[in-house]
């Protein structure tokens, strides 16, 4: 009777230690990783091309008065505050066409007093970037910018942000609208003091 | 065989108390008052609503308790996104008006670690604050406390809901006070660098559901000598 009593507490302390080590060492949450896709420059920066496929990719546009807003069902804020502010909510894709992350973009036109574009590019695995890009679009339709600031890997780390729509003609679906481009050149803090 | 049966009930014995041990854990301390309350700092609260069908727009990966909204909004199922959820909601000031739009993004983070109590998550708010400028708030959250004096007990509730009055600030990062970090970028907030404290507050949460009655308060304090002020 006392020896199983002792195998009987034995197992008690086994049991606590063993799952107090399962979930010490056992990652709770381990979030998918996909490659990156990342082409180093010469002055140790690197670059890297997120996309957005539209219309599949886009999750939300919210804008004031829009008839067709994404999803059916929106009922975006129409009070004249709003009035010229436009939110989009979009899945990010890398190189490969893998979905890698979700962004947001906020648009207000120039016109109807401070305007400004922004994105928060949100790559669960790896960070999040913030990017304040010009209001109004230069050459091509692109929009240039930079990092205002950075999470996880991004966090120390400065650079480029331009935002190029590429229509697709290519395509013989009628509802491709083409894709915007995210093309990110970055350097980390550390190299740009060099 | 009865020495075997012996050790594997001590072992199931052993894993439940350590369980109970996490559950009742009285070194996981529940943070009700906020740093921020007792800062000479100029506060900005902006409140939000954590019902999915009282947002804007809310998304995850569509198997998890609170259902996107709306209906037919796209759900992140792709293996990168799936521990990731995003709400779109209207910010609201203390009087109830309308004064924002944010878009919140939050993750899973590798970092929680249950042992010590922690249930990590981290996020990113977008803020559109009409009149007044952008910012983005960065915050490391800690849903610890709101899983153990809620949804544990509205799970073993035989009405699969909880009912009272909790009030919990779960922020804890990244800045060293425990604090959220927040950027100021345009109108009255450019070159704005300050801290921030997002709080819930809950009285009806369904297992089945999600939030019934939840909603949750971000507090930015502005440093009063801040030049944009």
């Amino acid at each position: 009777m006392h020896g199983l009593f002792r195998t009987f507490v034995f197992g008690v302390l086994l049991g606590l230690v063993g799952a107090g080590a399962y979930l010490h060492f056992v990652p709770v949450v381990d979030l998918y990783r996909v490659p990156s896709h990342v082409t180093v420059q010469t002055n140790g920066g690197n670059q890297e091309t997120f996309s957005i496929r539209l219309p599949g990719d886009r999750i939300m546009a919210g804008r004031p008065g829009a008839a067709a807003a994404v999803p059916a069902g929106l009922a975006w804020p129409d009070a004249p505050a709003f009035d010229g502010f436009e939110a989009e909510l979009f899945k990010i894709r890398d190189r490969d066409d893998t979905v890698i992350g979700v962004a947001s973009r906020m648009k207000r036109t120039a016109g109807s007093g401070d305007g400004f574009v922004q994105w928060v590019v949100h790559l669960p695995a790896r960070g999040t970037m913030f990017a304040a890009l010009e209001a109004n679009p230069g050459a091509g339709q692109a929009r240039s910018g930079t990092l205002r600031v950075g999470t996880g890997e991004f966090e120390f780390r400065r650079g480029s942000v331009r935002e190029v729509f590429v229509r697709d003609d290519t395509d013989s679906d009628p509802d491709n609208e083409g894709r915007i481009d995210l093309q990110v050149a970055l350097i980390g803090l550390q190299e740009e003091s060099r | 065989m009865k020495y075997l049966i012996s050790l594997i009930l001590g072992l199931v014995c052993g894993a439940t108390l350590l369980l109970a041990a996490l559950y009742f854990n009285p070194f996981v301390a529940r943070q009700a008052l906020s740093p921020l309350a007792v800062s000479d700092n100029v506060l900005v609260v902006l409140n939000y609503s954590l019902v999915p069908a009282d947002s804007l727009l809310f998304t995850n990966d569509g198997e998890s308790v609170r259902k996107p909204f709306p209906l037919k909004v796209q759900e992140l199922w792709e293996p990168a996104v799936q521990k990731t959820w995003v709400t779109v909601a209207e910010l609201t000031s203390v009087r109830g008006e309308v004064v924002g739009v944010g878009i919140k993004f939050a993750s899973d983070s590798e970092k929680s670690r249950p042992l010590r109590g922690e249930a990590l998550v981290d996020s990113v708010w977008h803020i559109y604050l009409p009149g007044r400028g952008t910012l983005l708030v960065q915050q490391v959250e800690n849903y610890w406390s709101l899983l153990m004096d809620i949804v544990v007990p509205a799970r073993w509730s035989s009405s699969d809901s909880w009912r009272g009055n909790w009030h919990n600030s779960i922020t804890v990062g990244p800045e060293a006070l425990g604090t959220g970090k927040v950027i100021g970028q345009t109108g009255e907030f450019a070159g704005l660098s300050a801290e921030a404290m997002e709080s819930v507050d809950a009285t009806v949460y369904s297992a089945l559901d999600g939030p019934v009655k939840m909603h949750g308060s971000l507090t930015i304090a502005r440093p009063t000598e801040n030049p944009a002020q």
